[in-house]
Formats: C-alpha cells, structure tokens, sequence
C-alpha cells in the first residue's frame, strides 16, 4: 500500500518535473526571440525607463506638482530651473509630467486588468460550459458590443460623474466584452482536444480539467490579447479625462493636463501639446511590445 | 440565404431592445433620484411630486421601462435640463454635422488605408512595407484629440492656413457646399481619419498578402495573366472583409467623435454630448447615446446584410 503510494507520488513527481522542464524550455524560447527583436527591446526599456520615473517621481522632479506662481505662467521650452515651461498656473511642467504618468499608467493598466480577470472567468466559463451558460453570457457581450468603446466608457461614466473609481468601473466595462468573446473562443478551441477527452475519460471533474488542462492553455492567448488593449485603454482614460470625467484638477493626469492647457495654444504651443507626447510614447511602446510578445510567443490572433 | 438574412434582421431586435434597456439604465445609475433628470433640482417638493406620478417614476423598473420606451419610439426623447428644448430637436442637426465629419474621415482614412495596406501586402518585407505598417501603428496608437491640437497649432496657430474651430465663418451653424466652409472640416476630418487609417492599413495588409499566396493567383499568373488582372481578383476577393471594416468603423467614429468635436468645437453629436456632461443634462445625454447606439446597431445589420450579398461563400447560420 505504502510502496503503492511512494511510487505514484514519485511518478507524478517526475511527470511534474517534465512539465516544469517542458514549460521552462518554452519560455526560454520565448525570451530568446524577443531578445532578437531590437523594436520590442527598444520599447519595453523606454517603458521600464518612464515606469521608474513616475514611480520615483517624488525624487526625480525638480518641482512641486500643485505649487503654482502667477509670475511664472506658461514659459516656454527650455526656460532655465523650468526646462519643458510651465503651465497655466505656473506650475513646472516636467513634474507634473512625471506625477501625472503616475494616474495615466494607473488608468490605462487596471481596467485592462480587471477586465482580463473577469474577462477570462466568465469566457472560460462560458467556452467550457456550452450550452445555456455559453448563450446567456455570449447575448449578454452581444449587447454591450453593439456600442462603440468610447461611446459606452463616456456614457457609463458620464451617468455616473466625474471621478477616478467611475472612469475604471465604466473603461473595465468597455474590455470586459472583447476578452469574453477572445477568451470563449480559445475555450471552445481547446475544449475539444484530445487530451481533454482523455482527462474527462479519466475521470477528472470538469474544474479540475479546467484549472489543469484549459487554463494552461488558453491564459496565453488571452494575456496577449489583453496587453494590446493597454494602450487603447491609457488612450480612452486620457480622454476620459480630457472630457473632465476622468481625474479632477488639480490632480496632475496626463489627458486633463492636455485639457487645461488647450486654451494655452495660441501661447505656449508646443508646452501645451506635450502631455499628449507621453501619451503617445507611452501607447506606441505597449502596442509594439505586445505585437512583439505575440510573435515570441507564436499566438495567433 | 434568405433564411440567414432573415435570421440576422430578427437577431437585431431584441439587440436594439437591450441597447435600448443599457440606456435607460443611464439615468438610473446615475448618482441621485432619476427624478432629477426631469426637474430641476430647485423645484418645489409638490411639483416633484406630480412629476413623479406623471411620468409613472413611482412604477417598478420594468413598466417604467416599457412608458420609456413607448415615448422613445414615437420620437419623444425627453426635454433637455439646461435649455427646456426637446432632446431630439437638438440632435437632429447634431447628426448631420456628425455624420458628414464622420463619412468624410472614414471615406479618407479608407482611402489611405487601402493604399497603404495594398502596397504593404503586395510588396511584403520591402520598406514599404515596412513604412506602411509603422504608420498603421502610430494611427492606432496615437490619442487622436491631441493630434487634432498639434494640427491646430500647426495648421491654424503658425500657418494660419485653416480654421481651428467650428463649421462656418463666424460660427454660423448654416453648412453651405463652399470653401469657406470646407475648410473648416479639413482638420477634423483628417485627425479623425487615423484610425481607420490605421486599422484598414492593418487589415487590407493581412488579407491582400493572404490572398497573393493563394494558389488561385499562381494559377492566374501561370495561365500569363498581367499584374492588372490578377489585381483586379484580388481586389474581389478582399472587398466583402474589407468593406465590412470600413462600414464598422464608421460607427466607431460616429460614436468616437466626441473627443475630436470637442477640440475642434465642431457642432455635433460629440459636443452635444460633452456639453450634456458638463451640465449633468441626463436626458440629453441620455437620448445622444441612445440614437448613436442604434445608429451603431443598424449599421451592423447593414454591414452583414452586404457582405453576404458580395460574398457568395458565407452562408452561415
């Protein structure tokens, strides 16, 4: 009985071990060809690069985000202590580029990531599932497709009001339904395969075939999917912000930033497009790298 | 065929139903008594009151739903909180600024999109290529209301070539078929053009390079047809998927404009919505979304219904 037991526990130890070995040597194969790909490289440093600079915001700004000066508004490029100017309240636009990324980043990464997680648990469910679950969730996502994203992000928090928790409630809303139909998909996919047959010949109940067998394989597919709706996200909940639904002034964000300087073009032009440089660096970057990661990781999609 | 179309004009109803349902959710999800979208807070308790009853506030969810709905199709959308005019007589010339912006933008971002992605497609790997698909990538990527801003500080603020805003001389909401007024619709209509460029790029690159490796067009060339012809059956094969992307984007534009009006103060939809949230003028806002939506709604249906005209190989269902 003992040996019995010694033995299947070893076996399944070995088996483990190869599935470590196996899944360690596919992503030593996926390190190695993002290593290959300059662009991805080049991009993820200058986010690494802008990631350590808003966290470290408070140590690396030169200024005080929210403390302004009448006698110092919008100076140009290049003034000296104020090297990308000042804005409309004469407060340093550097530092609140670096604390403003702090919200933009927030903004653009959790409801991704929050719609990933239900995303994924109502999609695999539904894949799995089949049947009546697979209608019901599916119709659901049928109707919040049938709105234009940005449309449904202002509707949801235009209803609600301005704020940060309703701008990620209503953006968590608008990727929710995208992810369902990705993850549904590579559900069904794999949910016909052999080697799950073979588990549910086994024996396996279905959570366990789930966690063991479908997860491994379809939370790949989906997190790729997911990274390239980051920067569709940071686009959306700078907008947000730019509509004044997002963040309230004076909190420092990089879409509200861009607001409140608009009316300063005709005097500062190029201070006051800058916010929208970050933005777009920052949303080229995530899009490149996750087109990078896609081909690291052979996805189809 | 016809059993599928069928299918899919049936399919669409109870569709527009829950879009309908997700709008008037909006006013009750607002913060506050939904009661606050009709009057004004500042009215005195009786009236609210009366209010209440006549418009049956004081019904369960799912009647108050069906008098909503019964108003919204004989066309009463409501009365706007800030101006006390009817919600649908506002958005009715919203609409049309909104569409022609929204048509112009799609038309060209089309255009270039095709261009791009076509000549990516045939030539891949070239530099071409290479180019068209870093410009696909700056399309999607870029926050279009700021685009639109360095265009204004380029365009109107240094050049002094084209106006930043409005869509008139003056500000007059008559739109007349001159420059004068075109050159109002330049700006906006190219910052919106980006994405659809973009993603037209994308899409006609893949299908035009997945095509070209088919044997049919080995085939075609082997039998010693030109570059012409062979062009002239790729371009067959990929304008039912093609089409069906440009008809969504569209809508996407037609409900994603409100940032672009909103820099360039373009009288549309997109303003009528951002002054709406601004006001908190629920109603407002709350019609704008609902007509935008079914707009969205029946140009889905319209899409689906070409494509399966032009492409005889989908007969799903």
């Amino acid at each position: 009985m003992s040996t019995a037991t010694t033995a299947a526990a070893a076996e399944l130890a070995v088996q483990a071990r190869q599935a470590a070995s196996a899944s360690d040597g596919y992503w030593k194969g996926v390190l190695r060809r993002v290593s290959r790909d300059p662009v991805t490289i080049a991009c993820t440093l200058v986010l690494l690069l802008m990631f350590l600079a808003i966290v470290f915001a408070p140590l690396v700004a030169p200024h005080d985000p929210y403390q302004g000066s009448m006698i110092r508004r919008l100076r140009a490029i290049g003034t000296p202590n104020y090297p990308l100017g000042t804005d409309e309240l004469g407060r340093d636009i550097l530092t609140r580029l670096l604390y403003g990324g702090r919200l933009s980043w927030f903004m653009g990464i959790v409801p991704v990531a929050l719609a990933f997680a239900v995303g994924t648990l109502l999609g695999v469910t539904a894949g799995f599932m089949g049947g009546r679950v697979n209608m019901l969730i599916m119709r659901v996502t049928d109707v919040f497709y049938a709105f234009p994203s940005v449309l449904l992000a202002v509707a949801i928090s235009g209803a609600l009001g301005a704020g940060i928790m309703n701008a990620i409630l209503a953006l968590t809303l608008v990727f929710v339904p995208p992810i369902i139909r990705v993850a549904e998909s590579v559900t069904q996919g794999v949910r016909n395969l052999d080697f799950v047959d073979a588990a549910r010949a086994s024996g396996a109940s279905g959570f366990t075939i789930v966690r063991v067998h479908v997860l491994g394989n379809v939370l790949g597919p989906i997190f790729i999917y997911a990274t390239s709706q980051v920067s569709v996200c940071m686009i959306l909940a700078s907008g947000l912000s730019f509509l004044g639904l997002g963040t309230r002034p004076p909190e420092p964000e990089w879409g509200l930033m861009l607001n409140t300087l608009r009316t300063a073009i005709y005097v500062q032009p190029w201070v006051a497009v800058l916010p929208g440089v970050c933005i777009f660096i920052t949303s080229i970057c995530f899009n490149l790298v996750s087109d990078g990661l896609r081909q690291a990781m052979d996805v189809k999609g | 065929m016809l059993f599928y179309l069928l299918r899919r004009v049936l399919y669409a109803i109870p569709i527009a139903l829950a879009v309908g349902f997700v709008c008037f959710m909006l006013v009750q999800i607002a913060p506050g008594d939904p009661i606050n979208a009709i009057v004004p807070p500042d009215a005195p308790a009786d009236v609210v009151e009366q209010v209440r009853r006549d418009y049956g506030l004081d019904k369960p969810l799912a009647i108050q739903f069906v008098l909503w709905l019964g108003k919204v199709v004989q066309g009463d959308l409501g009365r706007s909180l800030a101006t006390g005019r009817p919600v649908w007589a506002d958005l009715r010339s919203a609409i049309g600024n909104t569409l022609m912006l929204a048509a112009f933008a799609s038309g060209l971002g089309f255009l270039m999109g095709v261009v791009l992605g076509g000549l990516a497609g045939t030539f891949r790997g070239s530099i071409i290529d290479r180019a068209a698909v870093t410009t696909a990538v700056a399309g999607v990527s870029v926050p279009h209301y700021w685009l639109g801003m360095v265009l204004v500080v380029i365009f109107s603020v240094q050049l002094n070539v084209l106006p930043a805003m409005g869509a008139g001389p003056g500000g007059s909401d008559d739109w007349a078929w001159n420059w004068e007024h075109m050159k109002h619709l330049v700006l906006p209509a190219i910052t919106l053009a980006v994405i659809p460029m973009g993603i037209v790029t994308r899409t006609v690159r893949g299908i035009v390079a997945e095509i070209m490796n088919q044997e049919f067009v080995t085939a075609l060339r082997g039998k010693g047809l030109g570059g012409w012809g062979v062009f002239i059956h790729v371009v067959k094969n990929a304008a039912p998927n093609v089409l069906a992307v440009m008809g969504l984007q569209l809508g996407y534009l037609m409900g994603g404009s409100i940032l672009v009006e909103t820099v360039f103060s373009w009288p549309g939809t997109g303003l009528l919505l951002n002054s709406a949230i601004f006001q908190r003028d629920l109603p407002v806002l709350q019609g704008t979304i609902l007509v935008l939506a079914m707009f969205f709604v029946m140009l889905n249906l319209f899409v689906d219904l070409i494509q399966t005209g032009l492409d005889p190989r989908i007969k799903r269902g």
